[in-house]
């Protein structure tokens, strides 16, 4: 089958700096594909390239079978975008937001407001629908984006950073729409830096750092290929700890004032570890997404 | 350099949705060109006519509010445009980030722009139509060729909102929208044959005045309003279309630099 989309040594310089540095993935249909990697590794600028914003420096951009340089207009019609910034129009009211936009569609405006209406509804934002942009919450303005993100029946929808910024509850409210859009069978391109909402949610995702892909799978095999099935958290560990990992050449990060073990699952090591090396504190649990990307793009900070 | 295939009828998607928010306090849009006449007349009529008496212009003598109504048209089209194109603009683009959105959907750069110039220029005509409404109840105003205000103040509102857009693409902040104001806004203000005939001028300051839209705007206001004029008015309508059409131009190329990346 053919996929959505199709990229290929896909390259964006700025001046001298190089943010997207020739990287190839495809997404297929109905496909939930996750866009991963720490601030600064050139996610929101491949995103922008994807719907036809910022122009490649070089490389192919197909989507829908179709080249996105010759053919913007066609693919945006076809894709809906949330994009990290609160793009609403404050002029307006919630509702007019989505109509006004439907506009810029071509949407017949009898055919906006039932669209509208339904995806209100669906948002949980039928309440607020005379509400000014202003007095609306950060919950009900990232619904209010993605709502307006499918105000053309995207058969493609493009998410930056939806939840960054959100509390606990309105994330998890915005997970379930996303579930509910994914079992519907809505292909999806998904930037994120949180990692349980990666996991959850894409069926397939690339970690990129300094503009090129590291690995491509999904969540689970990722895990299990980079962290390992069970992970070992060590506080304050001791020299005999170290010379033990050494020998045994078991795969660790040390933190110095922490250790983290990552073994495979059913390891007697786990007992060795148990038995002797947990003076002070031990942490057993599974393998997760976080810890596959903090080895991949290190601990250091970016900014 | 520019796209033909990126510019639509689309654009008056954009255009909409500037009326739509336009129309929301309307009351409010509508006040400023009701009471600005009404200010200025009471200020020239009665304080300062007293002083100058009668205009000779285009070989006819006039009142002197009789002889600057008509400027105020035009300068209530400039700086109905040129605000919006300025301030307005650049609060949707850089604080609303609504060109950010647009560019989002089936909308180009090119629409989005043609949009903010021809809104700007639908803005001012609007002004001028109030305007001209109170004008005529002084008797200020020539029938029927006062009507042609109205389609100037469209033509003369696209070249002050080309350029003030052109403007909001090369300014690093808000603030510095103070520069082209003193530059180049007050300046035509004073010296556009609005409170005197370009004529008493001296020889070397003509040309100066020449260059100014403002001036070719008043000219084709006063040709309206009062049926003479110093000028050829085709002239005229001739340097506010290239006008419009160069800072169009310019416009889309630094506000397609600036959001772009």
């Amino acid at each position: 089958m053919q996929p959505i989309i199709e990229v290929q040594h896909l390259f964006k310089k700025y001046h001298d700096v190089t943010a997207v540095d020739g990287i190839s993935f495809t997404v297929g249909s109905g496909e939930f594909f996750g866009l991963l990697g720490p601030n600064g590794a050139g996610k929101t600028t491949t995103i922008r390239m994807l719907y036809a914003f910022s122009p490649p420096t070089r490389g192919i951009i197909r989507i829908f079978g179709m080249d996105i340089a010759r053919e913007w207009r066609k693919i945006k019609a076809r894709i809906g975008v949330c994009q990290q910034d609160n793009t609403l129009d404050p002029d307006l009211t919630v509702e007019q937001n989505l109509i006004v936009f439907a506009g810029y569609f071509s949407i017949p405006s009898k055919e906006a407001k039932a669209r509208a209406r339904e995806l209100l509804e669906f948002f949980a934002l039928s309440g607020r629908r005379g509400a000014k942009v202003m007095d609306l919450s950060g919950g009900m303005i990232r619904r209010l984006i993605l709502a307006r993100s499918l105000i053309n029946r995207p058969e493609l929808l493009i998410l930056d950073e939806p939840t960054t910024g959100l509390d606990p509850q309105s994330r998890h409210q915005v997970w379930d729409r996303l579930e509910k859009l994914k079992a519907s069978g809505l292909s999806v391109v998904l930037t994120t830096h949180y990692m349980e909402e990666a996991s959850q949610l894409c069926d397939r995702l690339v970690i990129v750092d300094h503009g090129k892909i590291l690995v491509e799978g999904s969540p689970a095999d990722l895990i299990l290929k980079h962290a390992g099935r069970s992970v070992i958290e060590i506080g304050g560990p001791d020299q005999a700890l170290r010379d033990y990992l050494k020998a045994h050449e078991v795969p660790h990060d040390d933190l110095g004032r922490r250790i983290i073990l990552y073994t495979p699952d059913g390891n007697e090591l786990s007992n060795a570890v148990r038995d002797n090396f947990c003076h002070q504190q031990c942490t057993f649990r599974t393998g997760t997404l976080e810890d596959v990307f903090l080895r991949l793009t290190g601990r250091e900070l970016r900014e | 350099m520019i796209d033909t295939r990126a510019i639509s009828w689309r654009f008056f998607k954009v255009w909409k949705r500037n009326l739509v928010t336009f129309q929301k306090i309307w009351k409010v849009n509508f006040i400023t060109p009701l009471l600005e006449p009404l200010l200025f007349i009471a200020a020239f009529g009665l304080g300062f006519a007293g002083l100058v008496g009668t205009v000779r212009y285009g070989g006819a003598e006039f009142s002197y509010t009789a002889f600057i109504a008509p400027a105020l048209l035009a300068t209530a089209v400039m700086n109905n445009a040129f605000f919006e194109t300025t301030y307005a603009s650049f609060v949707r683009m850089y604080y609303q980030k609504t060109f950010d959105g647009m560019l989002a959907t089936p909308l180009s750069i090119e629409e989005i722009i043609i949009a903010e110039i021809v809104w700007s220029a639908t803005k001012a005509a609007a002004a001028a139509g109030i305007m001209l409404g109170v004008l005529s109840a002084f008797g200020y105003v020539r029938y029927p060729s006062g009507l042609l205000v109205i389609p100037l103040a469209f033509l003369g509102g696209a070249a002050f909102g080309a350029i003030g857009l052109f403007f909001t693409g090369v300014i690093p902040t808000i603030e510095m929208f103070n520069l082209p104001i003193f530059l180049f806004v007050t300046p035509m203000f004073l010296f556009s044959g609005t409170f005197f005939p370009v004529s008493n001028l001296p020889m070397w300051a003509k040309p100066l005045a020449l260059a100014f839209p403002l001036y070719h705007l008043v000219e084709l206001t006063r040709f309206s309003c009062l049926g003479r004029h110093e000028t050829v008015p085709l002239l005229s309508v001739l340097y506010l279309v290239v006008f419009a059409v160069l800072f169009s131009a310019l416009a889309l190329l630094f506000m397609r630099r600036r959001l772009i990346k």
